[in-house]
């Protein structure tokens, strides 16, 4: 897995709430059967006219935009469980997403491909989409050791929580699976005691 | 100590749990799709790891299959790949699939339960939101991304931490017309498509309890619309005769060991829940959703809420949800001309669903506006629909009954919703794009679903029940 530990970069703004994983990425491109290459096809429909010219109104078209860090409105990834939607969005090039509110499936997903998703309070999450709205290039300083984000022009800085383990793997680069396979014994032994 | 149900499950299967880390809960049953589990079996080959208790996962291919001429090679490239990779896989894993042609074949959710797989007291996982679906028996039962569909392949166990829990009663007697999906439609539209997040729901309250065990799984299968984990309801006389005969269902003395340990599967009464909401079944009408989440939803006779009501942060989602929609704030949508009629989905395409449409549509004839696609959940609700001759009424009414799969619920296979057209459907989702690229989806219940086919617009049903 991917490893993370700091970051400073310009982000892209999309202030939208309940944003569902169909629009991250519609089922029609979950044909696939390897994990890359969605990147192309993240929000598609948001980004793309029917006949695949881009919509100059949106936000990942905008070259005013550009940066790893997407911030988007609460309750983000809500609705299906798949996985193509944090696959997409790293697949595109962000290295993490911030929203006063994260869908639990989501959430674990990213956690699981090492996308981190920082969640701000509803405050400071209108503070970054102010300071983007004042200057597009204004860059967010993400610090995972520290558990904080930093809008570096105004300085404003908030903590967020993370779950200790959650936060070694990704500063490590582990998954869960590294972890668990190492007690696979006490797994056989729990189903013997069941019977 | 007293406990919730879900703390008594949870615990009776914590593997270990340690300070500082999630625990590695083991899980009975895993459930497999051809959508989201190639990535899972690459990742096993890149490691090396066969699936560790290959016995007790069960595959099916749903979501990416056609509805029409199933035995007919998939014409879609990709879908077909899709299809053909599980099969492959499944046979190098040595799971069992049951496939296109498999009489158990179906939506996932629709066939755990009725081959007596779904049990209360197990912990069970698919890739898949909806199987909170299985909950309904008193089992755990929550969805996972395809990064967990791994490891369950490789340790039969998840790092989890606990969830929090809520219980949900709902008391009292449901109107004419009213059914298990307008009570959780109103749930939703009560506390919002994110306020079960972080939540397992318990379902209870006489209302629930009333319930058949097909009324319980459309229940359970929409606690992921609320944001939450899963939900569930404590196994009843209900849930035990129900399941009692299945294909896979315990029997002998097995059954007999099985049924004492389920009749001790309920929440301590005084067994504290870190929420608890309240709601009167009375209070509940038929529900229509107007927006693009589940979450937008009102009673059928109500007006769509004004932009300028809703709280100032939502006020640009709400507007852009009502736009694409083509609804306008303080509408009514009673009325209102639709295209298209979906009755299927994990949420409503069980044998009681059909058999409560074809009752409805009996001696009437769909409106000439609408297309109306029936499509059962699973190979035996196909032929059990057929026994007992509802393909005959519904062929009368004018109404296609197809081959199961997910179809129309998501825009993934052959069945889509054209761009701009309305669709009343019973399915669980109402995103934008979900049935189709600009398919616009209103979600209800078979019964309003089925009003909206025969008169060609939206239905208050208990208008039509009413002349009856
Ligand atoms: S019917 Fe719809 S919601 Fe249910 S499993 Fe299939 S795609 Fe998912």
């Amino acid at each position: 897995m991917k490893k993370f530990t700091k970051l400073t970069s310009a982000v892209v703004p999309l202030n939208i709430e309940n944003i569902d994983t169909d629009q991250i990425i519609p089922a029609r491109f979950l044909k696939a059967t390897t994990r890359e290459g969605f990147g192309e096809n993240l929000f598609r429909d948001w980004r793309y006219e029917n006949d695949n010219q881009p919509k100059a109104d949106f936000v990942l078209n905008d070259p005013t935009y550009s940066g790893q860090v997407l911030v988007a409105g609460k309750n983000f990834g809500c609705g299906s469980s798949r996985e193509h939607a944090a696959w997409a969005i790293q697949d595109a090039g962000f290295d993490a997403v911030i929203s006063s509110f994260f869908a639990d499936i989501f959430k674990g997903n990213a956690l699981n491909n090492g996308l981190l998703p920082i969640q701000v309070s509803d405050d400071f999450l209108a503070q970054i989409f102010k300071a983007v709205d004042s200057n597009p290039k204004s860059a967010l300083e993400v610090d995972l050791e520290n558990q904080t984000v930093t809008i570096i022009e105004t300085g404003a800085k908030e903590s967020f929580e993370i779950n200790p383990y959650k936060k070694s793997c990704l500063i490590n680069g582990y998954d869960d699976i590294d972890f668990i396979l190492a007690q696979t014994k006490l797994i056989a032994e729990f189903e013997q005691a069941r019977g | 100590m007293s406990k919730t149900l879900v703390e008594k499950i949870w615990d009776a299967h914590v593997v270990k749990s340690e300070e500082g880390f999630p625990d590695i809960l083991y899980i009975d049953t895993h459930l497999i799709h051809e959508v989201t589990s190639p990535q899972a079996f690459d990742g096993l080959r890149k490691r090396g790891l066969p699936v560790f208790r290959p016995k007790q996962t069960v595959a099916t291919a749903d979501h990416n299959v056609p509805t029409l001429n199933q035995l007919l090679p998939i014409k879609e490239e990709l879908s077909r790949y899709q299809v053909d990779m599980l099969t492959k896989n499944c046979a190098e894993f040595g799971i069992e699939l049951y496939g296109l042609g498999h009489p158990f074949q179906g939506i996932v959710h629709v066939i755990g339960p009725e081959l007596g797989i779904t049990l209360p007291g197990k912990t069970m996982v698919c890739g898949d939101s909806h199987t909170s679906t299985h909950g309904a028996f008193g089992a755990i039962a929550f969805g996972i991304g395809t990064s967990q569909v791994e490891q369950v392949f490789a340790t039969q166990c998840l790092l989890q931490s606990k969830p929090k829990t809520m219980k949900i009663e709902v008391n009292g007697e449901l109107g004419k017309g009213v059914g298990a999906k307008d009570i959780i439609l109103y749930i939703i539209a009560q506390i919002s498509a994110a306020g079960g997040t972080g939540y397992f729901i318990e379902y209870a309250g006489s209302a629930i309890e009333s319930l058949s065990m097909e009324a319980r799984m459309t229940i359970c299968n929409m606690s992921i619309e609320m944001g939450a984990r899963g939900g569930l309801i404590a196994p009843d006389q209900t849930t035990f005769n129900y399941i009692k005969g299945r294909e896979f269902a315990p029997a002998g003395e097995e059954w007999d060991k099985a049924l004492a340990y389920w009749k001790t599967l309920y929440s301590d009464a005084d067994a504290k829940f870190d929420s608890v909401l309240t709601f009167n079944a009375a209070d509940i009408a038929p529900m229509i959703t107007y927006g693009t989440n589940p979450g937008m939803g009102m009673g059928i006779q109500e007006h769509i809420p004004a932009t300028a009501a809703q709280p100032e942060t939502e006020k640009v989602s709400y507007k852009k949800a009502l736009d694409y929609m083509g609804f306008d704030d303080d509408a009514s949508l009673i009325g209102k001309s639709i295209d298209y009629v979906f009755i299927g989905s994990c949420t409503n395409s069980r044998i009681e669903d059909l058999r409560e449409v074809a009752d409805f549509v009996k001696d009437k004839r769909k409106a000439d506006n609408v297309t109306v696609w029936i499509v059962p959940g699973s190979k035996q609700v196909e032929q059990q629909a057929k026994n007992e001759g509802l393909d005959k009424i519904f062929e009368a009414a004018g109404f296609q009954l197809r081959e199961p799969g997910c179809s129309a619920c998501l825009g993934m296979n052959e069945d889509k919703i054209p761009a701009g057209k309305y669709c009343v459907s019973t399915s669980n989702r109402n995103f934008e794009g979900r049935q189709g690229q600009n398919a616009r989806t209103l979600l209800a219940s078979p019964l309003t679903a089925a009003a909206a086919a025969v008169t060609g617009k939206i239905t208050d049903v208990r208008d039509l029940l009413e002349k009856v």
